[in-house]
């Protein structure tokens, strides 16, 4: 099926395969693997992107029926090469070690700070609470998007 | 984009290839790796009597896909395999949340973060705004919907406790015309429904709750957001100070939600108190013999069914006369 849609801004075509999810379509048809796959049954949140403005499962979601739609994904934060402010403050933190979870923390975090900038620890805490990591125990996570959130409301 | 390279680089990778040079190897057609979800005919209808006769012509053949929260999981570990996969998200009509006095109905393809922002919804049936934001997580609220968690029928999820409590209706439509389903009546086993696989489910009408009732849904959950160990959807409506109607429906305690009718019955004349509550408890879980899994015993969720109601019970009375 052929559809268009817009990724990070961008006016994208393809023509994936009606059983073909969101997930794997943004990363074998577009190249955009930053967002990554794990457990492709909805459960741990690595795929999470933002589309028409809300937080989706991109794994439980069909690429034909993002046609039309609005698609972020972590490719579309920094800008000229550079981190956005929750990405540095989650650097500046040492949020994340392996990286696997990270795509789907930024773009979950993305989305709450956007619609709540002045989010605190217990909304952000629920707000990450579909996502799961396996290294760091997640409050060098919380860490970070606490940082990012003070650092927006400053700017 | 819809271009790629399409010629093969014939070329075998050398160990001494440098990371840009190794990516030129790669495959020019990545597609061709093989795909999560099984193969299926995909039929996006634009209108509901598109989507009742593709019902009526493939039968259990088909799937109906409207958020994708649970089919989608079905899907990739290849439990679910329909022949037809039929996309009712085009159907705009099944999006709608309308109230009248006695009843609030809400659209089959309502999605829940939808629902959670619905103020007819908190406003008439209380019960049901308490359950929407413990429903798995909020990128799962993004897609789900209130038609397709019911229509699924997971006996551990949050909705089906709700409907079953409150005695909801469901409007089913076939080629044959509507009919109208209790709650009582449309669970019939684990992920069973009694919809005929020619029927679609339009809407679900929830009561709108009487003056003097308070609400409470609680569960007991190894995660926040993960399915409940058990859970107890609870609704008490109070007048001058005495019980007028008790409503108890557990999750996770069945292949199907339960009403806890015995206990519901003993309730009602009575005034709130913590020993009428721990009876009520005693009587709710006496006949339950819940299921056991990796996440508890049988006896261990009857221990937190008990411990539910005399909770949830306190927390509904609570809840009414904050109310008031």
């Amino acid at each position: 099926m052929d559809i268009t849609l817009k990724v990070n801004g961008a006016t994208c075509t393809g023509s994936p395969e009606a059983r073909q999810t969101l997930a794997d379509f943004l990363r074998d048809d577009l190249d955009l693997t930053g967002t990554h796959v794990g457990c492709e049954q909805g459960v741990c949140g690595a795929c999470t992107v933002i589309v028409d403005g809300r937080v989706v499962r991109s794994c439980l979601m069909l690429a034909v029926q993002a046609a039309g739609s609005e698609v972020r994904t972590i490719e579309g934060l920094a800008t000229d090469g550079g981190l956005d402010t929750l990405q540095q403050a989650l650097w500046d933190s040492h949020s994340f070690q392996c990286g696997f979870c990270t795509p789907g923390f930024v773009m979950q975090a993305t989305a709450l700070l956007d619609a709540h900038p002045d989010a605190d620890e217990r909304q952000i805490r629920e707000a990450l609470s579909g996502n799961i990591c396996r290294c760091t125990g997640y409050q060098s996570i919380i860490d970070g998007v606490l940082l990012a959130a003070d650092r927006l409301r400053q700017a | 984009m819809g271009q790629r390279p399409t010629g093969r680089n014939t070329q075998a990778p050398r160990a001494t290839d440098s990371l840009e040079q190794l990516w030129q190897h790669r495959s020019p057609d990545r597609r061709a790796s093989p795909m999560k979800l099984p193969q299926f005919d995909y039929e996006a209808p634009e209108t509901v009597a598109d989507a009742v006769g593709l019902l009526a012509e493939h039968q259990d053949e088909a799937s109906v896909l409207a958020g994708g929260q649970s089919l989608m999981p079905l899907l990739a570990m290849r439990l679910a395999r329909p022949a037809v996969l039929i996309d009712i998200n085009h159907l705009a009509e099944l999006s709608a949340v309308s109230a009248t006095v006695d009843w609030v109905s809400v659209g089959a393809m309502t999605r829940e973060y939808v629902a959670e922002e619905s103020d007819a919804i908190s406003e008439a049936v209380p019960l049901l705004a308490a359950a929407l934001p413990l429903i798995g997580h909020e990128a799962i609220r993004s897609r789900g919907t209130i038609g397709g968690s019911l229509a699924h029928g997971d006996p551990a999820a949050e909705l089906p406790a709700v409907a079953r409590a409150l005695d909801a209706e469901f409007v089913v439509r076939s080629l044959s015309g509507e009919r109208v389903i209790p709650a009582a009546e449309w669970f019939e086993g684990y992920l069973t429904t009694s919809r005929r696989p020619d029927e679609l489910l339009m809407a679900v009408r929830f009561p709108v709750a009487p003056p003097g009732t308070g609400v409470s849904f609680l569960e007991v959950a190894r995660r926040h957001g993960d399915f409940a160990i058990v859970g107890l959807a609870t609704s008490l409506t109070l007048s001058d100070g005495a019980i007028r109607a008790a409503r108890l429906a557990f999750s996770g305690i069945s292949d199907m939600p339960v009403r806890a009718a015995e206990a519901e019955g003993f309730l009602v004349g009575e005034r709130p108190s913590a020993e009428l509550f721990d009876e009520a408890a005693r009587r709710a879980t006496a006949d339950i013999d819940p299921p056991a899994d990796l996440h508890g015993s049988s006896e261990y969720r009857k221990k937190v069914a008990a411990t539910l109601v005399r909770r949830g019970l306190q927390a509904a009375a609570d809840d009414a006369s904050e109310r008031q």
